[in-house]
């Protein structure tokens, strides 16, 4: 295990190691303390390693992981993981805004809650929330899985295109083209798996499942009142 | 019965053109989506002229005396700045607009003449990283094919806050130009009418740009320039908040800069001309002290030589050129003349990007129309194009006594109406009168 100390090593020689690794490294085990909330931590990260932090991070954690395994011990600001391309970030505290933005693939947990607009604009991440999601949460997301344990706040999968989004508690609101659909056994299934790899406790068949109604795919004068 | 046209009178109001527009509104009850640019008329740099080298002045010898072009872009936090031969650069143009041989012909030739390209909405295709020498990669709203390893492998990085043609608007892909290829880039169904995000996911205001850009260096380990790109609304803000922010380089697009799709009512009615957006753009750099610093990329309907000597007379580094560089490709070029009657139009009225259908090849994917326009044959008009512009640019430079394009300066040029006068901060021919400045 190595350990990198903020409080004394400059953020830009931690990132810049990381990156610096090759694909055969035998420094997998990474330990970075005293974040005390700096931007931009183990960004662009390409290798499959393990990186915990112990500690409170600011913006963009994680941003565009490829491969590696980041935890955070802590609460996160906006952008945790995002543009995740693959690999693993987990929150063990709560997140802020636009978690898992615009991601393309891996998983993104988050323990605690996320605030608005978690998954926005997502395109293939999958991303499991223990709590619950703020408002706006699945703006025009595109594809991937976001599976919310408790409520999703108004507007929830507003613009949605064909991201599937699986919620337990209450959906204060639906946003424009976003309905509830049909939850059979292999939704409940898949669900039930990435809860799993998630590693967050819940029952599969009391979520519900919403999506896109595809109804403001092409443009059209009678829709224009759902803008 | 015939009409005697001394009755006919037009509305000034409601001329045909307005008449037809209200007609066809009122038919199919959503605003007009097109392509190309603005067609009303504006204050250009065609309003300004060089005085040249006379009594008080020394030109350069035309065939002896050098007149350099070089310019170098990101000099204030990247370590690996771009050196460009010639200060006129292709501008973002997405893969999904442009069939794949346009923007292969435009890799081909900015590489052989020694400047960039710049990717587009819907992320990098091999294509055009094979044949650009020098990429700048477009980061946008939208985040479509957004890929880490792009971002490496990319030049310069070019965050797009807005854009001349719709400043506030995101970007539009109608059904037809949304194949498989453009889809599969894109994660989205194949055939849709595709709206972009107009604002970030992730950031909002320009103290977020600020980790916004401290992420994209961290991830690229500081090594790329990055630009910021602007549409021309309120430059005497959003350049000082732009270098505040960090950008290494500005780039500012002015309302006449093209678009592949948007609303009419949007590319005709917003933001301000290239002209006053390059003069307030020069002045807010000056009073931080950044002038040259931070460099300033500006576009939006520059065409000739002659346009970007003025631009870079004005303060500008360098210039990008979009609408004019499809022209060079073909563009409303007098052939296929059918295909242009069959879209509802004439070659030099064309507007119709937007169908998808583009009868000389260009902002096209299908198959048998892109095939019009072969890779070699685009490159090489591109390349006489951007030949041509740069010697008409050494030439007024030249003529000005200057032996660096750089060197010209707002002192080199009087503006011939006082709407030029006042937007360039130039005089009036014949006069010391810069309006709003006071002289006589
Ligand atoms: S000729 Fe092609 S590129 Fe030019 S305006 Fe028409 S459709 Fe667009």
């Amino acid at each position: 295990m190595i350990t990198v100390d903020l409080a004394a090593a400059p953020l830009r020689d931690l990132n810049r190691r990381l990156h610096s690794l090759p694909a055969n490294t035998n420094e997998r085990a990474w330990r970075i303390t005293n974040p005390k909330g700096a931007h931009n931590i183990a960004v662009g990260l390409t290798q499959g390693i393990e990186v915990t932090i112990d500690g409170h991070v600011g913006y963009y954690c994680a941003g565009m992981n490829q491969r590696a395994h980041v935890t955070v011990n802590g609460e996160c600001g906006w952008g945790i993981a995002e543009n995740m391309m693959s690999g693993v970030v987990r929150v063990k505290g709560n997140a802020s805004q636009a978690a898992g933005a615009t991601g393309h693939g891996g998983l993104l947990v988050i323990e605690g809650d996320a605030g608005a607009r978690c998954g926005i604009s997502m395109k293939g991440i999958d991303i499991v929330v223990g709590g619950s999601v703020g408002h706006m949460s699945a703006f025009m997301a595109q594809a991937g899985h976001l599976v919310v344990s408790g409520d999703a706040g108004p507007a929830l999968g507003d613009s949605i295109y064909e991201a599937v989004l699986y919620v337990q508690g209450r959906v204060a609101s639906l946003g424009a083209d976003c309905i509830e659909k049909e939850m059979t056994g292999a939704h409940q299934a898949a669900l039930a798996r990435l809860l799993e790899q998630a590693e967050i406790t819940a029952d599969a068949t009391r979520f519900r499942r919403y999506g896109s109604a595809r109804k403001l795919y092409h443009f059209h004068t009678d829709h224009a009142d759902a803008y | 019965m015939t009409v005697d046209p001394r009755l006919l009178r037009e509305s000034a109001t409601f001329p045909r053109e307005v008449l037809a527009e209200i007609h066809r509104a009122a038919d199919e009850g959503l605003y007009y989506i097109r392509g190309f640019g603005t067609k009303r008329k504006l204050p250009t740099f065609d309003d300004l002229v060089f005085l040249g080298a006379s009594l008080s002045r020394y030109p350069l010898e035309g065939y002896r005396e050098r007149c350099d072009t070089s310019v170098t872009l990101g000099t204030r936090f990247a370590s690996k700045p771009i050196e460009l031969k010639i200060p006129i650069t292709i501008a973002g143009m997405s893969f999904g607009a442009l069939g794949a041989h346009a923007k292969e012909a435009l890799g081909r030739a900015a590489t052989a003449m020694g400047t960039s390209t710049t990717t587009g909405d819907g992320g990098m295709t091999e294509e055009e990283r094979r044949s650009s020498k020098t990429l700048v990669y477009q980061y946008l709203p939208s985040r479509y094919g957004m890929n880490p390893d792009d971002l490496r492998r990319a030049d310069a990085i070019e965050i797009v806050v807005g854009q001349g043609a719709k400043p506030g608007g995101g970007g539009m892909l109608l059904g037809m130009k949304i194949t498989e290829r453009v889809a599969g880039m894109r994660t989205l169904p194949v055939g849709i009418d595709q709206r972009s995000a107009c604002r970030h996911p992730d950031w909002t205001g320009p103290d977020d740009l600020t980790i916004k850009i401290q992420e994209l260096r961290e991830i690229t380990d500081w090594e790329k320039p990055i630009y910021v790109k602007i549409g021309a609304t309120r430059p005497q803000y959003d350049v000082p908040l732009a270098v505040k922010a960090g950008a290494d380089v500005i780039v500012l697009d002015g309302m006449q800069g093209g678009t592949a799709a948007t609303q009419d009512v949007f590319i005709e009615h917003a933001g301000i001309p290239l002209l006053p957006a390059v003069r307030l753009a020069v002045e807010a750099l000056q009073e931080l002290d950044m002038h040259r610093k931070v460099q300033l990329i500006v576009s939006g309907g520059i065409r000739t030589g002659a346009d970007v000597a003025k631009a870079l007379a004005m303060g500008a580094d360098a210039v990008s050129i979009g609408t004019a560089a499809l022209v060079a490709l073909g563009c409303n070029r007098p052939e296929y003349v059918a295909d242009y009657h069959a879209l509802g139009t004439e070659p030099g009225f064309c507007h119709h990007c937007h169908t998808g259908r583009c009868p000389v090849g260009v902002t096209t994917q299908i198959p048998e129309l892109e095939a019009r326009l072969r890779p070699e044959q685009g490159a090489r008009r591109m390349q006489n194009f951007l030949t041509t512009m740069t010697l008409e640019l050494q030439t007024l430079a030249r003529a000005c006594g200057k032996s660096h394009v750089l060197n010209l300066e707002p002192e080199d040029m009087v503006a011939l109406t006082i709407e030029a006068a006042a937007m360039a901060g130039v005089p009036l021919a014949g006069t010391n009168w810069i309006p709003g400045r006071g002289g006589l």
